[in-house]
């Protein structure tokens, strides 16, 4: 069984990533096979367990909030694939 | 090239720096060299960070001579290329950070500069942290030291074969399902996992961030307790690492088990597993109760046959979420060539990660996706809390779990490249660990073929002591730590 086209597109959209047409035919079908091992699960009786989300015991951590120093603008803009002053600069969000 | 070196433990070159037999400059130059020969074979370093590490090795010489320093002082180490250090390139091994350079250090970093650790360089990985081989690395895939056609493991492979072929004394690596310990296994060096909380994440790339857990790849287990004295600990950065006290971690080694009760669970014998790997560690074992531990052979951890499906659920899942944030705007590649903000994203994902990464984002993203989401995600988290349950009971009897660190020795370089979920199976044995958030160590346990075999011994929660303590014994009346591949 492979995954329908539409439904790979339809996950692609939903990760905001693009895919090529061989990317999507070799995707229907390595999903397909590596779903088909998660059936396994189905077997548990999972009925009245909660679920995990994390290993330790620690809930809402708190600490005071102290002002300290920040990082250099500097520092952090020069990963910045196009910058502005001291400012990120994106593409338009509304047209 | 000189093996003068090559057979250093962190423990022992401190040993020659304090006496003064040799400084950390030339100690330090003299592993410089030896990746500049060594590694055009091995390929275990992406960046090698030869000005670094002259100037920490010329502070570690001034605190040596002041007597300010400390078991890591001067002592050569790999970062595994998802830390992040100040002021050095952090690729990930991907293209989506290919040119990144960090504003600051990781926590583990930190703690390293300040115990005066030298570091020689970042080594390669799968891209993110996903793969069980190297292969996925977006630039070269690493050789494995004891045969360089084969695989050295992954994740961590860059860390454990650099260590391995003693291109460092000791490394870092980051383990999320097995990313420490089966490339320790594969190429016959010591590597633990220690208890999800225990070292702070923060500066680590983040893969799963329910899983992912930094520890350290060294020649043997006094060198892990030396390591994990230095970068453990609760931090203020990282709100999921716990304010549980670090002992002295090498306090409790002294190669006497009389009293412990180790459990051996039958699961991890799988189908399909090698003989000589069950023939290794089976042996490996009756040493273990030579040296005075109570085995219990056949316990049962049923529920082990689900592990695989709920990790492959879970860590895309956090996956997805967390490589997110890589849509070329902050940093990191950034397609250039539009001017609408959604295109622009999407072919960010599309040319900056490779196929792996982008597998895991389409399996996490379809498990979460709506109509999915009980059926997957919810369901793999229910499990998650039975594996637990499992192994919190088997803890009741037991001070210890051992089993095999992968079920097979390393396999050949493009064996399995084409083949997702066989490459999924070679983690099948460290997986359960991640999931229940517990350590485990993988230490040398015998060869077959001249290729390295992995034990894995898992602990509770936080009993990281008890772990090293075992397989310290094993490693005082054994010397498959102690050999070294011939380069």
């Amino acid at each position: 069984m492979k995954l329908s086209r539409e439904e790979v597109v339809h996950i692609a959209a939903l990760a905001r990533m693009s895919m090529s047409e061989a990317e999507i035919e070799k995707a229907r079908e390595q999903l397909a096979v590596i779903l088909e091992n998660f059936e396994i699960l189905k077997e548990v009786d999972t009925t009245n367990v909660p679920p995990t989300a994390q290993s330790i015991n620690l809930q809402s951590v708190m600490r005071e909030d102290i002002p300290g120093e920040s990082l250099p603008a500097e520092k952090v803009l020069a990963n910045a694939p196009d910058r502005e002053g001291d400012l990120f600069k994106l593409r338009p969000v509304l047209e | 090239m000189t093996d003068k070196y090559t057979d250093l433990t962190i423990h022992s070159a401190h040993e020659l720096l304090k006496a003064k037999k040799l400084s950390s400059v030339e100690l330090t130059r003299y592993y410089l060299d030896r990746i500049g020969k060594i590694d055009q074979a091995v390929r275990a370093v992406v960046t090698v960070t030869g000005d670094l590490a002259l100037r920490q090795a010329e502070k570690a010489d001034k605190l040596i001579a002041g007597g300010k320093d400390g078991p890591l002082t001067g002592v050569p180490v790999l970062i595994k290329d998802n830390m992040c250090i100040d002021g050095i390139r952090t690729t990930c091994s991907s293209k989506m950070l290919e040119n990144f350079i960090p504003p600051y250090n990781a926590t583990v970093v930190e703690k390293l500069n300040n115990a005066g650790a030298v570091i020689v360089g970042k080594a390669n990985m799968d891209e993110f942290a996903m793969g069980s081989s190297t292969e996925n690395s977006a630039f070269f895939t690493t050789h494995n030291p004891w045969d360089l056609s084969r695989v050295p493991g992954g994740s961590s492979g860059g860390s454990a074969a650099g260590v391995a072929a003693c291109e460092a004394v000791y490394a870092l690596g980051s383990d999320t399902g097995g990313s420490i310990r089966q490339p320790a296994g594969f190429c016959s060096v010591t590597g633990l996992k220690p208890t999800y909380g225990r070292v702070s994440r923060y500066g680590l790339v983040a893969f799963a961030s329910s899983l992912d857990q930094i520890g350290p790849l060294t020649k043997d287990v006094l060198d892990s307790a030396l390591v994990m004295n230095v970068i453990s600990g609760q931090d203020p950065k990282d709100s999921t690492s716990v304010p549980e006290t670090v002992p002295d971690f090498t306090k409790g080694l002294n190669g006497d088990l009389k009293g412990m009760k180790i459990g051996i669970p039958k699961e991890y014998f799988v189908e399909g597993m090698q003989p000589e790997v069950d023939a290794a560690v089976k042996e490996a074992i009756r040493k273990l109760e030579e040296l005075g531990a109570k085995v219990e052979w056949g316990v049962s951890l049923p529920h082990t046959r689900h592990a695989l499906a709920v990790y492959y659920i879970i860590a895309p899942s956090e996956a997805s979420a967390n490589l997110a944030r890589y849509d070329g705007s902050k940093y990191g590649f950034s397609y250039q060539d539009t001017n609408n903000m959604w295109e622009g994203m999407e072919k960010t994902k599309q040319l900056g990660f490779g196929p792996e990464v982008k597998r895991r984002i389409m399996l996490g993203t379809y498990a979460l996706s709506s109509g999915y989401y009980d059926a997957y995600y919810l369901k793999a988290q229910k499990v998650r809390t039975l594996i637990r349950r499992e192994f919190n009971q088997a803890f009741e009897k037991y001070d210890a779990l051992v089993t095999p660190t992968s079920p097979t020795i390393p396999f050949k370089i493009g064996e399995k490249a084409d083949n997702p979920l066989q490459m999924y199976l070679s983690d099948i044995c460290t997986l359960p660990v991640n999931i229940a958030g517990i350590p485990a160590i993988s230490i040398p346990a015998g060869f077959a073929k001249n290729l390295p075999i992995g034990m894995q011994v898992i602990g509770k929660p936080f009993a990281e002591e008890t772990i090293f303590k075992i397989s310290y014994a094993y490693q005082q009346v054994t010397d498959w730590h102690k050999k070294t591949p011939k380069l």
